[in-house]
Parts: structure tokens; sequence; C-alpha cells
């Protein structure tokens, strides 16, 4: 470990935003505060686009918020001592995610351009056939 | 003073800045068209924060199949249905708020979390092998070629992922199908027009 980093951080967000950051190493936290972000901007643009594909896009966000957590932890990079790797495990799962939401984003847009197709809209609000 | 600059530590805060920044801008954005290049433009930065972490070959397939395949798709989507009505469906401002509200405290979550392990707190020694797609290939094939860490008891058999890469082969094959059935080309039929336009199409013939 390297003893000029100053990490005694007091509290939580010290930890990323009192420190130098120019000087400080990049370390998993920062990959896990980008993650949560795009997380969490995915699951708002689920939540409030009415555009079926604004809603595809946000699942987007979401797998790569994901993606870039699995990433950080598998890193050979940033772990200070291998207290947190997980090793080549995290690429190969991020990997997969990569694949499967190309899988994903097919079908949903074949469903979209059929719902399309057969109601004129792809306002999510207009589908409402199944509606008891 | 310039060799205090951490290099990597700049780069990494300039594509999380960019990633950041456009995956909210995604969010903000009504017009469907920019939601779409922003959505490039976020995907983009986070194949380079891939980079950065050392997974080479994930920030390569992350730009080759993500930005080059998937959200290719998602623009030709965007195209084929972007009438002038859908262009930008606005949403209601009682519902952008509850979605804020609702974003807010997930946020605050996750960070709460991201910030709550010491261990994820220590900078990296920077130790890093050779830049290789050869431990990953080999672990696709079943076959793992990576070191164990360090403290791993040795009686514990990393495993390959031979089975997924084949579940995950197949499962390409049957939603490139259901996807070809889903998405064939039917003729554009109007929900009233329905009746009309199966009598004219048939002729008359009965």
């Amino acid at each position: 470990m390297n003893p000029l980093n100053p990490m005694h951080a007091p509290s939580a967000l010290a930890g990323l935003f009192a420190v130098n950051l120019m000087s400080d190493p990049v370390s998993v936290t920062h990959y896990l505060v980008v993650g949560a972000i795009m997380f969490t901007a995915g699951i708002v643009c689920m939540a409030v686009k009415r555009n079926a594909l604004g809603v595809l896009m946000g699942i987007e966000l979401v797998l790569n918020g994901a993606n870039v957590n699995f990433v950080a932890f598998s890193s050979p990079y940033l772990q200070g001592e291998q207290t947190a790797s997980i090793g080549l495990d995290g690429q190969a799962i991020a990997l997969f995610v990569i694949l499967l939401a190309a899988a994903e984003a097919a079908v949903a847009l074949a469903i979209t351009l059929n719902f399309y197709n057969n109601h004129s809209t792809v306002d999510i609000d207009q589908a409402d056939g199944l509606k008891g | 003073m310039l060799a205090v600059i951490n290099w990597h530590s700049i780069l990494f805060l300039v594509f999380a800045g960019l990633a950041c920044a456009f995956a909210v801008a995604v969010v903000v954005a009504d017009n469907i068209v920019r939601m779409a290049f922003y959505l490039v433009l976020a995907l983009g930065s986070t194949a380079g924060l891939f980079f950065l972490a050392g997974a080479e070959f994930i920030g390569a397939m992350q730009l080759m199949i993500y930005v080059g395949g998937t959200l290719v798709l998602l623009v030709f989507g965007v195209m084929l249905t972007a009438q002038a009505p859908f262009i930008s469906i606005k949403t209601s401002t009682n519902d952008r708020v509850l979605a804020g509200v609702v974003g807010a405290a997930l946020l605050a979550v996750l960070l709460q979390a991201a910030f709550s392990v010491e261990a994820w707190r220590r900078p990296g020694v920077g130790q890093v092998a050779n830049p290789s797609a050869t431990p990953l290939g080999m672990a696709l094939l079943g076959v793992r070629v990576d070191d164990p860490p360090a403290g791993t008891s040795p009686s514990l058999v990393r495993s390959g992922y031979l089975l997924p890469f084949e579940i995950v082969s197949v499962h390409l094959l049957v939603v490139l199908v259901g996807a070809a059935y889903l998405a064939r080309a039917k003729r554009r039929r109007t929900p009233r027009g329905i009746e009309t336009a199966d009598v004219a199409a048939s002729g008359g013939s009965r």
C-alpha cells in the first residue's frame, strides 16, 4: 500500500471528494459510484418515459451500470491487496450480460415494431389491451 | 507538478463524467432521437471506463456489440417509429417529480452501499499483467489459465464457462429466430379498418 495516499476519510463522501482528485488513484468505489448513477438513471428512465423505445434505453442503462460494477470488481488495476477481487469471473459475466442485452434488445424491438404495426403508436400508455 | 498528476485518474474522471452526464441526459431529454444519441455517447464512455479498469476485451466488446450492434438496432427502431407525434411524448410533471424522488432515494441507498466497505476504498496497487485476451478466451472454452487469487485454498477448483457459453449461443439463435418471426413484414392495418381491408384483399370472391 502506498503510504502517500490520504485515505483516512472521516466520512463516506469525503473519501471521494475531499482528497486530491488529481493525484489520488482510482479505487473500486469510484467505479461503484459511476455504476450507481447509471443504474439510477436507467431506473428513472424506465419509469418516466412513455415512448416504448425510451423504456428500452432505460433497460440498456441499467444493464450497463451493472456491467460497470462487474468490471470494477474483477479489475486487476483497482484492487488494493486482492481483497475484493472476483478475478476473471466478473469479466466473463460482463461479457454474458453484453450478449444477453443484444438478444433482449432484438426481441424488445421486434415487439415494439409489432405493437406499432397493430396500434399505430409507440405510447405505452395505449398498451392497455390486457387490462381487466 | 506535472509528475504528481495521475493520468489514470484524470482519464477516469473524464470518462466517468461523460458517462454519468450522458446517462442523466438520456433521462432528461424528451426527444427520442436525442435520447438515442446520448445513449450512444454514454455507452461509448463506459467502454473507456472498461479500458481504464484493465478489461480491454470487455471494452472492445462493449464498443463492437453494444455501441456498434445493439444501439444501431435501437436507432433503426427509432427511425422506423419516429412519426411526428411520437418524437417527443411528454411526461406529466407529477410523474417526473415522483420518479425524481424515487431515483434520489435509490441513489442514496446505492451510494451508501458503495462507500460502506473499507476494502473497496483502498486504491489499487497497479500491478498488472500483460494485456491479453487469452485467460478470458480459455475460460469460455472451459479451461482456467489465470492464477488463483492469493489466500484461496488450492482445493477450490475454478470452473470454466463452457456450458454458459453454449447456452448463450443457442439462446442467441432462438432469439434471432423469434425476433425475425415477430417483426416479419406485414401489411400495416389500422384498428378500425381491419374488416374492410380484409374484405377488399379477398377480392369479393366469396
